[in-house]
């Protein structure tokens, strides 16, 4: 059994009242993180964040780190992967 | 209320789909505005993932949003994290989206807009949507594995061997087939090889600024390649106006396929970061940034379908594929109604990001009916296209000639007019010498996308801009999927050969991995070369096998799918996953039995071997062949591609007959047997 990492279900999304620049600062995060995700570059505050709450103590890849092996890993260095269709 | 409400904003949905569809199918003899073909794919996209969708989300494949999934159970931060439906509905499509939903719905335009949007529609709504959100929702309920994996564990050992085969052959003829498309566009056009080839320089260059200038600045290196990539579009109009420039950059196909193959080799053993992961950025932006630029295109330009709703080339004796509507047509358009290819993405990276499964439907069957919006698109621009320019840029030479006044002539006479002096004025207009058989689909759909875009932006002037900008777009993807796909198939090769030859396993091997390369370079290199010279102009013959191919490997999916349901004692609903899974198991070995036997040489491989070995046998030399031995290596050809005809329609049967004795035995078995991880809910 693997260990569960975090609570399920997930909390829901905190929405309290946001303001216009907000909102906007929001919609450009996702936008970039979806434009990153495209081409196989997961959110690092995500990877960050969760080294330190379930890894405490552990390394941590710097962010030049971490985008080498997930360009690596998307590229199959060491191992085919099917990352697109035709 | 509310419920009122929504039951009333369906009905309307309802009924605005009902006309536009009434409009596109029973509208003849004269021309239709693309809205409506566009306003009635939105309606029929909607309610089928409103209802259709939730309907399998619900009954069939009981989503249960409390079920952790793997990005929950194995987040690491890496390759399982827990991610934004949004955000992952955007990896998705992007990894989905590609120049096969481009170009199958050109070349099923010569039999008129009407049967390849209806197949686009329904195709896309029963078959490729459905694939793809069950064998997400299926690896997603089983740690994120792969589709061989998945087949290995719930129909045995030799279906997964097989399987693994069919996707190793399948993935070879993309890769010719994708080649042969790039070729066919930059063949004789110095302004379009100048700038395909302006792209490696850049995309290194992108590769050093983002490994060691500025590592992982994804946005500034994207930048950067993206005003030296408009740059060389700008500076390619110069080369082709420049006696020596041009002269240095023109190719014959021969030559451009010999240079790909190279190409192929070199590309996949450089490192990554080089090569391969900059033009990914690039390529990916542009797809992505192009689709949305051709939908707002079609909207302000609002053009008119000049192609008629049927053609008669629904006979079989069209110029650009040959053979009837069934089994052709559903071949042809593969991606964008339904492609198996697919189910490889879908049980990839997808179902490791998934934070919840009741998001499945959303990425699964969501981002499919988005690709299908992107065939219709493409099959948009391809029929508002003149018709007779349309078949003088894909009919092949031996068809139409090789002058404007010859090819006019000829297509005039099959009932669409076109004049020597419209062919001239086409070519001249996106800057090219000559538009004649230009086959391929990427050219027709850059001149139609050049129409639409030059409409929208820049209008005459900026045309020929726009057309190179369009083959600038579908060759940087292709060149893309060539280089990663070329490694792929290297890896399968290893993984198939290491099961005899364990030595050859090995990846950290230099030898077993050069070795490997070669042959998937060879594979796929031999076909291309083969297509380049084929007497009917070569997507004719490549382009069925890759159709066949690509819809094989759904059906495999879909038996896969079905074998599921009968394993969770589900049976009431299999018919979700059998019937999609028989179509196709009846269109693929349909047409991969026309293949082989047809009596027409256009058609059957194995006439066509006869016809060219019988001239040979009197010592005749007919064309395209220049001598005798090319006459030898047509036949040979044609036995080589029947052979594959053959095969993919042996793998069928034999996917087919292993999940028959897996319904068989899940039906024996009192309880469910679908090998599911198992996890605590909560």
């Amino acid at each position: 059994m693997a260990v569960r990492h975090q609570a399920w279900p997930p909390e829901p999304a905190q929405a309290p009242a946001q303001s216009a620049g907000e909102k906007v600062r929001a919609l450009f995060k996702s936008v970039t993180s979806t434009a990153r995700l495209m081409v196989g570059v997961p959110d690092y505050e995500a990877y960050v964040h969760h080294r330190q709450q379930m890894h405490p103590g552990e390394p941590v890849m710097s962010y030049e780190e971490f985008f080498k092996e997930r360009q690596n890993s998307r590229y199959g260095v060491n191992g085919g992967k099917i990352s697109r269709c035709c | 209320m509310t419920d009122a409400k929504s039951m009333l904003g369906w009905m309307a949905v309802a009924i605005l789909g009902a006309i536009s569809l009434g409009i596109v199918a029973l509208s003849r003899g004269e021309t239709i505005n693309a809205v409506w073909l566009v306003s009635a794919a939105i309606c029929v996209y909607l309610i089928a993932y409103r209802f259709y969708g939730q309907f399998i989300a619900r009954r069939v494949v009981q989503i249960d949003p409390k079920r952790p999934t793997p990005a929950m159970r194995h987040n690491d931060g890496l390759d399982y994290c827990p991610t934004d439906r949004n955000v992952l509905f955007g990896h998705h499509f992007a990894a989905i989206a590609g120049a096969g939903p481009l170009v199958g719905p050109v070349l099923a335009a010569q039999m008129g807009y009407l049967p390849g949007t209806l197949w686009l529609l329904a195709g896309v709504v029963f078959a490729g949507a459905v694939q793809d959100f069950i064998i997400l929702w299926a690896s997603t309920r089983r740690d994120g594995r792969s589709l061989g994996d998945m087949i290995r564990g719930e129909m045995g050992k030799t279906a997964g061997t097989v399987a693994m085969i069919g996707i190793l052959m399948i993935m070879i003829i993309l890769l010719a087939v994708l080649a042969l498309v790039v070729v066919k566009a930059l063949a004789h056009s110095p302004w379009g090889t100048f700038t395909v080839f302006a792209t490696i320089p850049i995309a290194m260059l992108m590769g050093v600024y983002g490994r060691f200038i500025r590592p992982g600045y994804i946005a500034e290196m994207s930048v950067i390649g993206f005003v030296l990539l408009m740059a060389s579009i700008f500076f390619g109009q110069t080369v082709a106006q420049d006696p020596t420039l041009s002269a240095m950059f023109t190719f014959s196909g021969e030559q451009l396929s010999l240079m790909l193959i190279a190409y192929g080799f070199i590309a996949s053993v450089l490192p990554v970061w080089f090569l391969l992961a900059p033009r990914d950025y690039l390529s990916t932006f542009l797809k992505i940034g192009t689709i949305f630029g051709l939908a707002l295109g079609i909207l302000v330009v609002q053009p008119e379908i000049k192609m008629p709703a049927v053609t008669r080339f629904i006979d079989g004796s069209g110029p650009v594929f040959t053979g009837t509507l069934f089994p052709f047509l559903f071949i042809t358009i593969a991606c964008g109604a339904v492609s198996g290819f697919h189910a490889l993405v879908s049980s990839g990276t997808t179902p490791k990001m998934l934070d919840n499964e009741a998001n499945a439907p959303f990425i699964g069957y969501g981002a499919m009916l988005m690709e299908s919006f992107v065939a219709i698109m493409a099959l948009v621009a391809a029929t508002a296209l003149e018709p007779g320019i349309y078949f003088a840029m894909n009919s092949p030479a031996a068809i139409i000639g090789t002058t404007a006044a010859d090819a006019a002539a000829k297509i005039s006479s099959w009932g669409f007019m076109v004049t020597p002096e419209m062919l001239e004025q086409a070519a001249k207009d996106v800057g090219e010498g000559t538009i004649l058989s230009r086959t391929g689909g990427a050219p027709t759909l850059a001149v139609g996308m050049a129409e639409i875009l030059s409409g929208a932006i820049g209008g005459k002037a900026l045309m020929a801009f726009w057309y190179h900008f369009a083959i600038l777009f579908e060759a940087l993807f292709i060149l893309t999927t060539i280089d990663a796909g070329t490694r792929v198939a290297r890896f399968m090769i290893q993984d198939l050969v290491g099961m005899f030859a364990p030595a050859f396993k090995n990846t950290k091997s230099w030898g077993a991995n050069i070795a490997a390369t070669t042959l998937a370079v060879a594979g796929w290199g031999y076909f291309l070369y083969e297509g380049v010279v084929d007497p009917l102009g070569g997507i004719n013959t490549l382009w069925p096998l890759f159709g066949i191919a690509n819809q094989m490997l759904a059906c495999i999916a879909l038996i896969l799918c079905t074998v599921i349901l009968f394993k969770l004692k589900r049976e009431r609903y299999a018919w979700v996953t059998g019937l999609p899974m028989a179509w196709l198991a009846i269109c693929t070995l349909t047409a991969g039995w026309q293949k082989l036997f047809h009596e027409d040489p256009k058609i059957g491989f194995l006439a066509q071997a006869q016809k060219y070995g019988d001239a040979l046998a009197k010592g005749e030399v007919l064309a395209p062949a220049k001598d005798i031995g090319q006459m030898g290596r047509i036949v040979f050809n044609n036995y080589i591609d029947a052979t594959m005809s053959a095969i993919f329609m042996a793998l069928v049967i034999a996917m087919l007959a292993f999940g028959f004795m897996a319904i068989r035995a899940a039906l024996a078995s009192p309880t469910a047997t679908a090998r599911e991880t198992l996890v605590a809910a909560e």
